[in-house]
C-alpha cells in the first residue's frame, strides 16, 4: 500500500524545484526593494550633492559714487553678468554702512551667478560663448572655484537660485513642531493614561477608541482642510503661521502618540500597580510615580516617531498656505512660516537647474534629520527596553 | 492686541496664578497642620487643589471665550475675555485657598479633577474626528446648494476655472448648476494612479512578507525590518519629487522606445512610485498577520508530507487572507488619499482614459489647487474642495472600517492578541 | 527473528517472542538543543503494524524523540542530530532522505488538534492532491469517504464535509487529523499525546481506533497517561532523562518491570 521513500523522492523533484522558485521569488521581492532604495538614495546623492558647493569668482569691485545709485557699475561689464545679482545688490547698503569703501577699489571673492555655478559643475547653463570664455580664463587663473556652500544652512528662500538656503524652513520647522508637540504629546499621553488606566470598559471607552483609530486612517490632506476651516477661519489663527500649522500636524500625531503611549503603558505590569495600591497610593499617584516614570522611555520613542512624521508631512500645510515665499525666518508663532518639506516642494516647482539641486540637497538634509530622528528612536528603545 | 500677545498674557498669567496658588494653599496646609489638626490629604495635596480650583475655572472661561469669539467674530474684545477669565481664576484662588481645612478631601477632590482632566484631553481625539467631518461636511453642504450633487458624481466635466469666469461675468453665466463640477475624471484618475500602486504594492508587499516570515533567518529580518520602514519613513513630498524628477522621464523615454508616446505627467510614475511607498505598509501589517498564523498549522502541514511553499500556499496563506486583504485595503485607503506624489508627478488636467500613459489628475491634487489659488473662498471653486474631501473621508473611512472587522475576525479565529 | 536487542547503552530483552517485522531501527540516537544534549544514544527497534508506547516524565526526551522520526525536529534551527534511525535500508537523518518523502511516509498527529481553516473535505483532500495520489473528482470523494471511515468520522460528518473543520468538537477534529494522515497513505502514524486535549468519551473513541489502525499501519505513540499505554500499547518504552530507561512488551513492563525506576514511575512514587 505505502510507496517506498525512493519512489516518493523521486515524485518529490519537481516539487522541490517548485518550493525553491518560491522561496527565491519572495526573496526577490525584498531585494527588489532594496534595490529602489539604494536606487532612490543615489539618485538623491548624485542629484544634490553638487548643491553642497558654491561658484564663487574673484572680480575687482570699485566702490565709485555710480555704484551706490547703480550697483551695476561696481563690477567690469565682462563679469556684470557672472555675479550674483544677490551680491550687486548689497553692494549700496555696505557703501553707505561704511564711508571708507568709496573712491576705493578691491578685489573680491564674490558670490557667482547661478549660470556660472552650473557650468562649473558641469551642467548646461544659459551662457553666451563670450561669457563661457571668461570664465575658462577665470578658472585657468585660479580666480573661479567652488566652495563649500554655507550659504544654503544659513540663508532663506530666494528668488535667485544662488542665494537660496533652507534656514528660514528650518526655524519654521522648529517652531511647527513644538507647537505640535506642546499640543500632542500632553493631550495623547493624558488620552493613553486614561484609556489605559483609568477609562471603564463603556460605550464612551470603545466609541473613543473607535475614533482613534479612525483618525490615524484619515488622509493626511483632510486635516488640512480642518485646520483652514476651524482654525483659520474659525478660531482666527493666522494663516500660514506656525501655530495653524503646528495645532494640525499635532491633530494629526495624536493617534500615534496615543497609540504607542498605550502600548508603553500596557507593557507595565499590574504587579507595579498593585504594589503601590497596597501601600495606600490612589489611582492617580499610582500613575504619577510608578506607571508613568516607567513607561516613558517607550512614550518618547512614541512621540520622536511622531515627530519625525510631522516634519516630513506637507500636504495639510499647503492647505493653510504654508507654502508661501518666506525669504526671512519667522520671529515668532503667529507669522507667515514655511517648513523644510513645503521649502522641498516649492523649489521643486522651479524651472532652474541650480534648484534641482537645491532640492535633492533639502532633502538629503530632510532625510538626515529624519534618519537621526528615527535613530534616536531606536537607541532609546534599545536602552530603556524592559523585560518583565 | 494681537493674538500672539492675548495667548501670551493669557498664560503667564494662569501661569502666575497656578504657581501662586501652589505655595499659598500648600503654606496653609502646613499651617493648619503644624497647629494640630489632623489632616485627610498630603499639603502637596491641598496646594494641587489650590492650583485647580484658579487655573481650572480660567481655562475653562478661556476654551469658552475663544469658541464664542470663533463663532461671532469680535463680539468683544480679545483682552476682555483674558481679563475675565484670570479675574475668575483669581477668584477661584481666593474660594479654594478658603476651602483648604483640615475636612477637606483634597484628595479625592484631585483624584476626580484628574480623572476629567484625563476624560477631557481624551475627547479631544472624538472632537479631531467631528471637527474634520463636519468642517468638511458643512462647507460640501454649500457647494451642493450651488451645484448639483448628481453631476458632481456622475458629470466628466470637471472646469472649475469656467466657474469663475462665469461668475466674473466673463462667460455666460447659467442659473443655478453650471455643469462644470463633474468629478468623474478626478474619480478615475485616482482609481488608475491607486490601481497602479496597487499592483506594485501588493505582490511585492505580500511577496516579502512572506519571505521575512517563513524563509528569512533572523540576520536577514534584522536588516530587511529596518529597510522597509526607511521606505516607509520617506516623505511623501520626497516621493513626489522623486516620481517627477527621475522616474517620469525614465518612462517617457522607455514608453518611446517601444515607439508609444507618454507625457512627462503619466499616470504610471506617480502610481509606482506611490506603490513603492506603500510596499511597507503591506509587507509589515502582513508579516505580522502570517507570523501570528499558529505554527501548529505549518507543522500539520508539514507533518503530511507536503513542500514549504505548499504548506504556505495552501495552508497558512488563506488563512492569514483576512490580514492580507485588511492590508490591502488599509493600502488603498493610503493610495486614495496620497497627495503629494500626485500633485508634484501627476497632470493637473481631468482626463476620462484608461491610458496610464497620458496625463490625468486626481481628488487630492483638485483640492489642492482649489485651496491655493486666489479663489474667493465662497467661490464654487473652492467650495468644490470640501465635495472632494467628503467623499475622501467616506472612502478611507469605509475602507478603515471593512478593514479592521477583518482584522478583527482572524484575531479572534485564532486567538491573536498582538494585532 | 529475535527480539533480542544488544547496544551497550541499554541492553532490554522481550521475554515474549515475537514474530513482527521490523519497521523502523533507532540506534545510539543524540540530539542537541543548541548546547543542550536532549537525547542521550537511544536504542530502540519499531515493529510493523504494532502500537508502541513512549512513556516517562515530561521533559524526559519522549516527545523530541518521537518528533525525530520524521525529521519535525529540522524545522527548529538549533536542533542537531546524531546516530542511526534506519527504515528500508537507509539512515532518515541523513541528507540523502528527502525529509518531505519522509513525512509523506512517517505521518504524525499532534497533541492539540490542527485542522485547517478549510472545509472538512479539503482537509483530507488538501494532502493527497499534492502528491499527486488521486485526481480531482469522484477517485478523491471516495478517498476523502474512505479515509474518514478509516478514522470513524464518516457517519458524523458526512452531510457536512463543506463546513468548515474547526466546527468540529475536540475529540472529532483529533479524528479529522487522524484521517487526513492516513489520507495520504504512510506506513507509520506518530501520535504525540493525541488524547490530551481531549474527554474521556473522545479519548476511548480514539483508542479504540488506534487498535483498528494498526491492522494497516505502525503506531508510535507518546503519552502521559500509563493506563492508555497499558491500554492500547503492545511495547512500551520508558523514557527518562533522555534515556531510554526500559523497552519491553506493555504486559511484562507493567506486570514485571525489571529496573526499579521502572517499577517506581509505574506505581506512581515517582516525583
Amino acid at each position: 500500500m505505502a510507496q517506498s521513500l525512493d519512489d516518493i523522492s523521486r515524485q518529490l523533484k519537481k516539487r522541490h524545484r517548485k518550493s525553491a522558485r518560491m522561496k527565491w521569488l519572495s526573496m526577490s521581492a525584498l531585494i527588489a526593494a532594496g534595490i529602489f532604495l539604494l536606487f532612490f538614495l543615489a539618485d538623491m546623492l548624485i542629484k544634490g550633492m553638487p548643491a553642497f558647493q558654491q561658484a564663487y569668482i574673484q572680480v575687482e569691485v570699485d566702490y565709485n559714487e555710480r555704484a551706490a545709485e547703480l550697483p551695476l557699475a561696481a563690477v567690469e561689464a565682462d563679469y556684470r553678468e557672472l555675479v550674483s545679482r544677490g551680491y550687486l545688490r548689497l553692494i549700496p547698503g555696505r557703501m553707505a554702512e561704511d564711508d571708507s569703501l568709496l573712491g576705493t577699489t578691491q578685489t573680491e571673492w564674490v558670490l557667482a551667478d547661478d549660470a556660472v555655478d552650473q557650468y562649473l559643475k558641469g551642467g548646461k547653463a544659459r551662457l553666451k560663448d563670450k561669457q563661457v570664455a571668461v570664465i575658462d580664463r577665470m578658472v585657468e587663473e585660479g580666480r573661479a572655484e567652488l566652495r563649500f556652500n554655507t550659504g544654503f544652512f544659513t540663508n532663506g528662500d530666494s528668488k535667485l537660485p544662488e542665494m537660496a538656503g533652507l534656514a528660514s524652513a528650518a526655524i519654521g520647522s522648529v517652531l511647527v513642531l513644538i507647537v505640535t508637540l506642546a499640543f500632542a504629546f500632553p493631550v495623547g499621553v493624558m488620552t493613553a493614561v486614561y484609556l489605559e488606566e483609568f477609562a471603564p470598559d463603556n460605550r464612551f471607552t470603545r466609541f473613543l477608541e473607535i475614533n482613534i483609530n479612525n483618525l490615524a486612517a484619515i488622509p493626511s490632506i483632510l486635516f488640512g482642510l480642518l485646520g483652514l476651516a476651524i482654525f483659520i477661519n474659525f478660531f482666527g489663527a493666522p494663516r500660514s503661521s506656525a501655530l495653524a500649522g503646528g495645532l494640525t500636524l499635532g491633530l494629526m500625531t495624536l493617534p500615534i502618540i496615543i497609540i504607542t503611549s498605550r502600548a508603553a503603558l500596557r507593557a507595565v505590569p499590574d504587579s507595579i500597580r498593585q504594589a503601590a495600591y497596597g501601600v495606600g497610593a490612589t489611582r492617580w499617584q499610582t500613575v504619577r510615580d510608578h506607571v508613568l516614570p516607567l513607561s516613558m522611555p517607550g512614550i518618547l520613542t512614541g512621540s520622536i516617531i511622531g515627530l519625525a512624521q510631522a516634519l516630513g508631512e506637507t500636504a495639510p500645510l499647503i492647505i493653510i498656505g504654508m507654502i508661501a515665499y518666506i525669504p526671512d525666518a519667522p520671529g515668532s508663532f503667529t507669522q507667515a512660516a514655511t517648513v523644510l518639506p513645503a521649502q522641498i516642494f516649492t523649489w521643486a516647482g522651479m524651472p532652474e537647474s541650480a534648484y534641482v539641486e537645491r532640492t535633492a540637497a533639502g532633502i538629503l538634509v530632510l532625510l538626515s534629520v529624519l534618519i537621526t530622528l528615527n535613530a534616536t528612536a531606536v537607541y532609546l528603545r534599545k536602552k530603556f527596553e524592559h523585560r518583565w | 492686541m494681537q493674538t500672539d500677545q492675548i495667548l501670551m498674557t493669557f498664560f503667564a498669567g494662569v501661569l502666575f496664578l497656578g504657581v501662586l496658588g501652589f505655595f499659598l494653599g500648600r503654606s496653609k496646609a502646613a499651617r493648619v497642620r503644624a497647629g494640630g489638626a489632623h489632616m485627610h490629604s498630603q499639603p502637596d495635596q491641598y496646594a494641587w487643589f489650590t492650583v485647580l480650583s484658579a487655573a481650572g475655572p480660567a481655562v475653562v472661561v478661556a476654551m469658552l471665550a475663544a469658541i464664542v469669539l470663533g463663532v461671532f467674530e469680535s463680539a468683544f474684545p480679545g483682552w476682555l475675555a483674558v481679563v475675565g477669565a484670570l479675574g475668575l481664576g483669581a477668584f477661584g484662588l481666593f474660594v479654594g485657598l478658603n476651602r483648604v481645612r483640615p475636612e477637606l478631601r483634597a484628595r479625592d477632590s484631585l483624584e476626580r479633577a484628574v480623572k476629567w482632566v484625563l476624560i477631557g484631553a481624551a475627547s479631544i481625539s472624538i472632537l479631531a474626528t467631528f471637527g474634520i467631518l463636519f468642517s468638511i461636511l458643512f462647507e460640501a453642504i454649500r457647494f451642493f446648494q450651488m451645484e448639483s450633487f448628481w453631476y458632481f458624481i456622475t458629470g466628466t466635466n470637471w472646469a472649475p476655472g469656467d466657474a469663475f469666469l462665469e461668475g466674473a461675468g466673463r462667460a455666460e453665466a447659467s442659473e443655478g448648476p453650471s455643469g462644470n463640477f463633474g468629478a468623474l475624471p478626478l474619480f478615475a484618475g485616482t482609481f488608475m494612479i491607486t490601481a497602479i500602486a496597487m499592483l506594485v504594492a501588493v505582490p511585492i508587499g505580500v511577496s516579502a512578507a512572506i519571505y521575512m516570515s517563513e524563509y528569512a533567518p533572523s540576520k536577514v529580518r534584522d536588516v530587511a525590518k529596518p529597510v522597509l520602514e526607511v521606505l516607509a519613513g520617506i516623505p511623501t513630498v520626497v516621493y513626489g519629487f522623486f516620481a517627477a524628477i527621475t522616474v517620469a522621464p525614465l518612462i517617457v523615454s522607455a514608453a518611446d522606445s517601444v515607439g508609444l508616446e507618454a507625457s512627462f505627467n503619466n499616470a504610471l510614475a506617480p502610481g509606482i512610485v506611490m506603490g513603492i511607498m506603500i510596499i511597507p505598509f503591506i509587507s509589515s501589517l502582513s508579516d505580522d498577520v502570517i507570523s501570528s498564523v499558529p505554527t501548529a498549522m505549518r507543522q500539520g502541514s508539514l507533518a503530511l508530507g507536503t513542500t514549504r511553499n505548499e504548506t504556505i500556499r495552501h495552508v497558512v496563506l488563506p488563512a492569514a487572507l483576512p490580514g492580507i486583504v485588511s492590508a490591502t485595503l488599509l493600502g488603498v485607503s493610503r493610495a486614495l488619499g496620497e497627495t503629494m506624489i500626485v500633485v508634484m508627478a501627476a497632470g493637473m488636467r481631468p482626463n476620462l482614459t484608461a491610458n496610464p500613459l497620458e496625463d490625468m489628475t486626481t481628488v487630492t491634487v483638485s483640492i489642492v489647487s482649489a485651496l491655493t489659488g486666489d479663489n474667493e473662498f465662497e467661490s464654487a471653486a473652492t467650495l468644490s474642495a470640501f465635495a472632494l474631501g467628503l467623499m475622501l473621508f467616506v472612502v478611507t473611512l469605509a475602507l478603515n472600517f471593512v478593514s479592521v472587522v477583518m482584522i478583527r475576525r482572524f484575531r479572534e479565529k485564532y486567538a491573536v492578541n498582538n494585532l | 527473528m529475535t527480539t533480542k536487542l544488544a547496544s551497550p547503552g541499554a541492553p532490554v530483552t522481550f521475554n515474549q517472542e515475537t514474530t513482527h517485522d521490523l519497521e523502523l531501527t533507532v540506534r545510539d540516537l543524540k540530539l542537541w538543543y543548541g548546547d543542550k544534549q536532549a537525547l542521550h544514544g537511544i536504542d530502540l527497534d519499531v515493529y510493523q503494524n504494532n502500537i508502541t508506547a513512549l512513556i516517562g516524565p515530561s521533559g524526559c526526551g519522549k516527545s523530541t524523540f518521537l518528533r525525530c522520526l520524521n525529521r519535525m525536529n529540522d524545522l527548529i534551527p538549533s536542533v542537531r542530530a546524531e546516530g542511526e534511525i534506519m527504515m528500508e535500508g537507509k539512515n532518515v537523518l541523513s541528507k540523502q532522505v528527502d525529509e518531505v518523502a519522509l513525512r509523506k511516509k512517517v505521518g504524525m498527529v499532534f497533541q492539540k488538534p490542527n485542522p485547517f481553516p478549510k472545509s472538512i473535505y479539503e482537509n483530507i483532500a488538501y494532502a493527497p492532491r499534492m502528491h499527486d495520489i488521486v485526481s480531482k473528482g469522484s477517485e478523491q470523494d471516495e478517498l476523502v469517504e474512505r479515509s474518514l471511515r478509516a478514522a470513524g468520522l464518516w457517519d458524523e460528518v458526512k452531510d457536512q464535509l463543506d463546513k468548515p473543520g474547526t466546527s468540529l468538537s475536540g475529540g472529532q477534529q483529533q479524528r479529522l487529523c487522524i484521517a487526513r494522515t492516513i489520507a495520504v497513505q504512510p506506513s507509520v502514524i506518530l501520535m504525540d499525546e493525541p488524547t490530551s486535549a481531549l474527554d474521556p468519551i473522545s479519548t476511548a473513541t480514539i483508542e479504540e481506533l488506534m487498535h483498528e489502525l494498526k491492522q494497516d499501519f505502525t503506531i508510535v505513540v507518546v503519552t502521559h497517561n500509563m493506563q492508555q499505554a497499558a491500554r492500547v500499547a503492545d511495547y512500551t518504552a520508558f523514557f527518562h532523562l533522555g534515556k531510554v530507561i526500559e523497552y519491553n512488551d506493555t504486559a511484562t513492563m507493567f506486570s514485571t518491570p525489571e529496573k526499579q525506576q521502572t517499577e517506581d514511575y509505574i506505581t506512581g512514587r515517582y516525583g
